[in-house]
């Protein structure tokens, strides 16, 4: 424990302003990450135990196409691209047959495919930690806010991550899309009887979720080391985040992500060892007071 | 997922034996059989390797089977069981290293620290339903690593409990003694597994049951259902600490991935693997991952491909456990021959 460095910080304007951008940062990409992991269980009704593999391949695809084509944009593109074909393969090959199962049988397969996918990843990419390293556009000076260190990088991470969630958020509330989706969230079954394929609408919101863990994955590669695994400690940290905020609730998803963000970005300087201890002290907090999540909707 | 039905024959509503006499007479031949079989196997095959390997299915077993008490008999998914098994080798440990009380107190004193623990975290996580119950438990079993990893002067930290653990003999029994510690993880496993099973088969068991498949109407009839799930989440979790435990005796120290939450997977998988419907399903689960786990390990460095495909083929193909599988097929066997 270390309360006085916390206390130090917070009477420091440059120290609050560092920590919050870097709270901010991994708020957002958490936000990514849950949001497709809430967007699943809200629709298909299944915990994705394996979304944490295609934040994983987010970042592996976009350091090869990256070192292969130079452009960073193309790399961004290439990570949320393939992560999606491979949300929408994983779940018409293999989620698609366990669903209305026991709730164990869909963990376990997916549990299956993270051993698979980390060993998969150490086959072609090694087991080595990698990097991608920073593109060139963003090796800038940083900016300085009342002496707090902002990397310009930051700040596109934090718009790109802003700008899905609005549009999620937007789409799924106004877009015809978006009703039908939430249609088949509440019922399957009279949806389909519409005439609609619900089987269409819960691989494609397997890949949209598939796509955000992966966009994230993506823009987490340049300022993150890469390593089979690398998965894991984040869907750990997107399912507190999807918990606390209630499971199935965007807005829930994104409060969250921002609170484990400044959580995991102050608690580092008080309670160095003990950061991830505070963000489960958290959820057990949230959980024991509401037991569906500041924003769930659902009686447990 | 009724094991009225897959046992008993087709009467769902039958009110169990509450005089379970004539059974108890029947499991304790079976476990004094089974003592003795496990007791003599050293005579027979002299090779550390298989002793080891039985100390490891006793230390792994008890505590797969403790967490299907929770999972298939009472229908509580719970995805921290493992906390358990990591305080009873931290507890016993700890205990050991620093205060030097004869074994048997330690041991006692373990399972007391984890009863005061258990009945604690239970009356917060069983209020919770199903995922919201896993989730909670799975905090709390990584509240519970955290705690392990940043309290270093006690634990060691991520280093784990180093310098062995000191076995002082008792009773005419030296843990340090490679059989003893084989006779003794066998009759703690013996002993473990036939109180769990009396358990099982015991009214407070068909009230678990009861409770797996339809709380609600359990809770009409006046059972406190509270109650019981609190009981049967302290019970497990002191029969995973004696798991834990031996695993500390085994390897003598105790390391953090004993009390991560990646034990509470693999408890839950040995028990999709051997079968949630049967007694002794997570013990033949139990056998079966730590002989997957040995060869895959010698044969390929990508064991979690070899080991995925495996889960695969039980949770799709398959679509329940080994031991469910067998009797399910058997039963119906019998049934094609009567009919």
């Amino acid at each position: 424990m270390d309360l006085d460095a916390l206390a130090s910080c917070l009477s420091s304007p440059a120290c609050l302003v560092t920590q919050t951008t870097s709270g901010l940062i991994i708020g957002m990409l958490l936000f990514l990450v849950a949001v497709g992991l809430t967007l699943i269980f809200g629709v298909l009704k299944v915990v994705n135990f394996s979304h944490g593999a295609f934040y994983m391949f987010g970042a592996y695809f976009a350091m090869t196409a990256y070192q292969l084509t130079g452009s960073f944009a193309l790399a961004i593109l290439s990570g949320a691209v393939g992560t999606a074909l491979l949300g929408l393969i994983f779940e018409r090959a293999f989620m698609s047959r366990v669903y209305g199962r026991d709730v164990l049988m869909q963990l376990l397969v997916c549990y299956a495919f993270v051993l698979i996918f980390d060993d998969v990843v150490r086959m072609i990419w090694g087991p080595e930690f990698r990097s991608m390293g920073m593109p060139a556009a963003f090796q800038v000076p940083p900016l300085f806010i009342a002496g707090g260190v902002v990397p310009p990088y930051y700040l596109l991470l934090i718009g790109v991550a802003l700008v899905a969630a609005a549009v999620l958020g937007l789409g799924l509330a106004r877009s015809r899309i978006g009703k039908v989706i939430r249609a088949a969230a509440h019922n399957p079954g009279m949806v389909s009887a519409l005439g609609i394929n619900t089987g269409l609408i819960y691989g494609g919101v397997f890949a949209l979720g598939g796509m955000l863990a992966g966009l994230a994955g993506a823009l987490a590669a340049p300022v993150r080391s890469l390593t089979p695994g690398m998965g894991f400690s984040v869907l750990i940290e997107s399912f507190i985040v999807t918990v606390i905020g209630g499971m199935g609730s965007i807005l829930g998803a994104l409060i969250g992500a921002l609170l484990i963000g400044l959580i995991r970005s102050f608690g580092s300087l008080g309670f160095p060892l003990f950061t991830e201890g505070l963000m489960y002290l958290f959820m057990v907090i949230v959980l024991v007071s509401r037991p569906t999540g500041l924003f769930g909707k659902e009686v447990a | 997922m009724t094991e009225l039905q897959a046992g008993q024959g087709a009467q769902p509503l039958e009110v169990p034996r509450i005089d379970a006499r004539p059974q108890r007479y029947r499991d304790v031949l079976i476990a004094l059989a089974a003592f003795v079989l496990l007791a003599l196997l050293p005579m027979a095959f002299g090779s550390k390797q298989l002793l080891d390997f039985v100390i490891r299915c006793a230390a792994y077993g008890l505590f797969a089977t403790s967490l299907n008490l929770l999972v298939g008999y009472t229908g509580l998914i719970s995805f921290g069981h493992g906390m358990f098994f990591g305080l009873g080798a931290y507890g016993f440990g700890l205990m050991m290293q620093k205060t030097g009380v004869p074994i048997p107190v330690a041991f006692v004193a373990t399972l007391a620290m984890t009863f005061v623990v258990a009945v604690v975290i239970g009356a917060i996580c069983v209020r919770l339903k199903e995922i919201y119950f896993a989730f909670v438990t799975l905090a709390f079993q990584m509240l519970i690593h955290s705690t392990i990893l940043s309290w270093q002067s006690l634990t060691g930290g991520d280093q784990g409990l180093r310098g062995g653990i000191p076995r002082p003999p008792f009773l005419g029994i030296d843990l340090s003694n490679h059989l003893h510690l084989y006779i003794t993880s066998c009759a703690l496993l013996v002993i473990g597994l036939f109180l769990m099973r009396q358990i099982a088969q015991s009214p407070f068991g068909y009230t678990l049951r009861m409770i797996r498949d339809n709380a609600t109407r359990a809770s009409f009839i006046g059972i406190d259902v509270w109650r019981a799930k609190l009981t049967i989440f302290v019970l497990a979790a002191l029969f995973a600490a004696t798991g834990g435990i031996i695993m500390a005796l085994f390897v003598s120290g105790a390391y953090p991935e004993f009390a991560y939450w990646t034990i509470s997977g693999e408890g839950i998988f040995i028990n999709m693997l051997g079968g949630v419907t049967t007694f002794l399903g997570p013990m033949v689960g139990t056998v079966l991952l730590l002989i997957l786990n040995d060869t895959v390990t010698r044969l390929t460095e990508y064991h979690g491909i070899v080991l995925g495909i495996v889960i695969l083929f039980f949770a799709i193909g398959l679509r329940k456990g080994l031991m469910d599988f067998v009797v399910e097929w058997f039963a119906q066997r019998r049934g094609e021959g009567r009919g």
